[in-house]
């Protein structure tokens, strides 16, 4: 198994995907979103598991231009 | 009622050395006869190395202070023939509750490995803990054990003359001056002799107040420990319930850091937020209340020639983890075997300075652990508290979040890796956790535990191998400790000291930690594992 994070295409249907990550926050006011978009990276987070992957996906959050 | 702090234990009495025409000489002076002081004198006087305390007091401590104490520290005190009163009077408990806002979040049962003589940690008042161990002394002191307690006495000056330290020591007879060959300075997080010496003590200061009480009351709480993150009744902070022995319970109440600390510890702001937490029909009673904040720092060294510090006098941490007394406790253990050898020229002096290189990898192990639980306790920004929340919220539904709740990771006695006194890892097939540097595990041998047969000496432990019953390199004299598998029903033995490898023999320390370990016996090699365990391959 790969320890490096996939940051090529791998969605499935990536309209509709993005579209159930909107609607999950519809009629939430900030507050409440920041709770649900924290609840879903700590869910993801676990889903993942490897630390080496999550260390790489971190540093592409903060560096969004890549290397 | 009498209480045991209000007791004297050690009043002053006049010493001759205050009548001495020229300073008198010690050995080892100890300063602070607090849990970390007394382990140390009782450890080295049992030995047979003289320990001269010195306490501006004469009482144990105020209040419950220090209230978790580890299993490791009991396995120490059992080495210091103290272990079992401890565990006799301490609380015990496995279940540990979590609240979120009004409600409870999820449970948790430690389940203790089975095979360990001692629990994983008891709850017992650090006045009971010393009172404990001031006992001990007496009864080593009474036998003849060279020991000696002298409450009363505040020392005012500490000069290390390079082969011996002199101490000038205020009475209420008057000042008079001693020497000795090594001071333990043991006098707590404010340590004066630190001050005198003009040391640096640096680290990061936590901008927070806790209220902590001692509430006696009859209620019907069970043994657990309970944890409120943003209770009703303390909104925005946390809270602690744990019970102590007599009836006494702890209650650890987060404020905050803009408060009036005289004004919050009054007892009439006290009692209405006791009462808001227990409930308003609970009879209690206020024992001791105080109001703490804390700092996570370290000294640069620990070691300074002749002056060694040790338990909070060199390193503090939050409370979260019982990792204060507990810390200290190791400290000594470590440093203790080191100063025999070292005074009775059976190693190097050198070997005094692996105590640093030991202790401040498990201090700085215990100041990330405890700085780790304080973020998630009181988060430090807007961001964090959103992720802590979460984690709560996630936690009562889903099993995989709850690892990430800290309230405290309880004290293990930490792992000597990287240690200049360990041999390379011979056994590459045996369990991680007995790799050279770790406190070993116990095992129960029929009616006896493997902690309690390794004693207090070097000790070559011999699984399923051959080897002779005794061995001496240099002046450190080794005794082998012979056991087979075929005697542990459990599976504990092979699980803990062989892993997949079919024999083992492992060298382990006065302190109980492996030096090296090997899978069968190698007369050249144990020999050079020993020198290296005392020290000398550390000589430049």
């Amino acid at each position: 198994m790969s320890t490096d994070l996939n940051l090529a295409p791998n969605m499935d249907r990536p309209d509709d995907v993005y579209a159930d990550l909107l609607a999950a926050h519809e009629g939430l006011n900030k507050a409440e979103s920041d709770a649900l978009n924290a609840r879903l990276i700590l869910i993801l987070m676990n889903h993942i598991g490897r630390r080496e992957v999550l260390a790489q996906a971190l540093a592409a959050a903060r560096a969004p231009v890549g290397d | 009622m009498n209480k045991i702090f209000e007791v004297p234990l050690y009043p002053y009495t006049r010493s001759a050395d205050q009548d001495a025409a020229k300073p008198a000489h010690h050995r080892v002076v100890i300063v602070g006869a607090g849990p970390v002081g007394l382990a140390a004198a009782i450890d080295l006087a049992q030995q047979g190395i003289e320990a001269l305390v010195l306490d501006e007091n004469d009482k144990v401590s105020f209040g419950s202070r220090a209230i978790c104490f580890a299993k490791r520290t009991l396995e120490i005190a059992d080495r210091l023939g103290c272990g079992a009163p401890l565990v006799d009077k301490g609380v015990q408990w496995n279940i540990g509750k979590v609240f979120f806002d009004d409600r409870k979040v999820y449970d948790f049962n430690l389940l203790p490995e089975d095979g360990h003589k001692r629990p994983a940690f008891i709850n017992l008042q650090q006045y009971y803990f010393e009172d404990y161990l001031v006992k001990r002394a007496r009864e080593i002191e009474a036998g003849g054990a060279p020991l000696e307690l002298r409450g009363g006495n505040k020392v005012t000056d500490v000069t290390d003359h390079g082969d011996h330290v002199e101490l000038h020591v205020d009475t209420p007879d008057g000042p008079y001056a001693i020497t000795a060959d090594y001071i333990i300075a043991c006098d707590g997080a404010a340590s004066p002799i630190r001050s005198m010496m003009g040391l640096d003590f640096v680290g990061r200061v936590f901008e927070d107040n806790f209220l902590i009480a001692d509430v006696i009351m009859e209620a019907d709480f069970p043994t657990e420990r309970w944890f409120w993150f943003d209770p009703p009744f303390n909104k925005g902070q946390s809270a602690l319930l744990h019970k102590q022995p007599d009836g006494v319970w702890r209650i650890d109440l987060q404020l905050g850091w803009d408060i009036d600390k005289a004004e919050e510890k009054k007892p009439e702001n006290v009692i209405p937020r006791l009462k808001a937490m227990l409930g308003d029909d609970v009879e209690f009673s206020l024992e001791w209340v105080s109001i703490y904040t804390f700092q996570c720092r370290r000294m640069e060294r620990f070691r300074h020639n002749r002056v060694i510090f040790a338990g909070d006098s060199a390193h503090q941490v939050s409370p979260f983890g019982a990792r204060g007394a507990n810390s200290g406790l190791q400290d000594t253990d470590n440093l203790i075997w080191k100063l025999k050898l070292v005074l009775e020229g059976r190693a190097p002096d050198a070997l005094l300075d692996s105590y640093d290189a030991e202790r401040i990898h498990g201090a700085d192990e215990n100041i990330l652990n405890s700085s780790r639980s304080t973020d998630f306790i009181t988060p430090k920004s807007e961001i964090s508290r959103v992720f802590r929340d979460a984690v709560l919220d996630l936690s009562e539904h889903h099993a995989f979040a709850r690892p990430l709740v800290n309230s405290g990771r309880l004290s293990m006695p930490c792992t000597y890796d990287g240690s200049p006194l360990n041999s390379a890892d011979a056994l590459a097939s045996g369990p991680a956790r007995t790799r050279p540097g770790s406190p070993c595990p116990d095992v129960a041998l029929g009616n006896a535990f493997l902690l309690d047969s390794l004693g207090g000496c070097f000790t070559l432990l011999t699984v399923n191998a051959d080897a002779p019953d005794s061995l001496t390199e240099g002046g450190i004299a080794v005794t082998r400790l012979a056991l087979s598998t075929l005697d542990d029903t459990t599976g504990a033995l092979a699980a803990r000291y062989l892993g997949d490898a079919p024999s083992a023999v492992y060298l382990i320390r006065p302190d109980q930690h492996v030096a090296a370990r090997f899978a069968t016996f190698d007369e050249a090699a144990i020999r050079a594992a020993i020198r290296r365990a005392t020290g000398l391959e550390m000589q430049a």
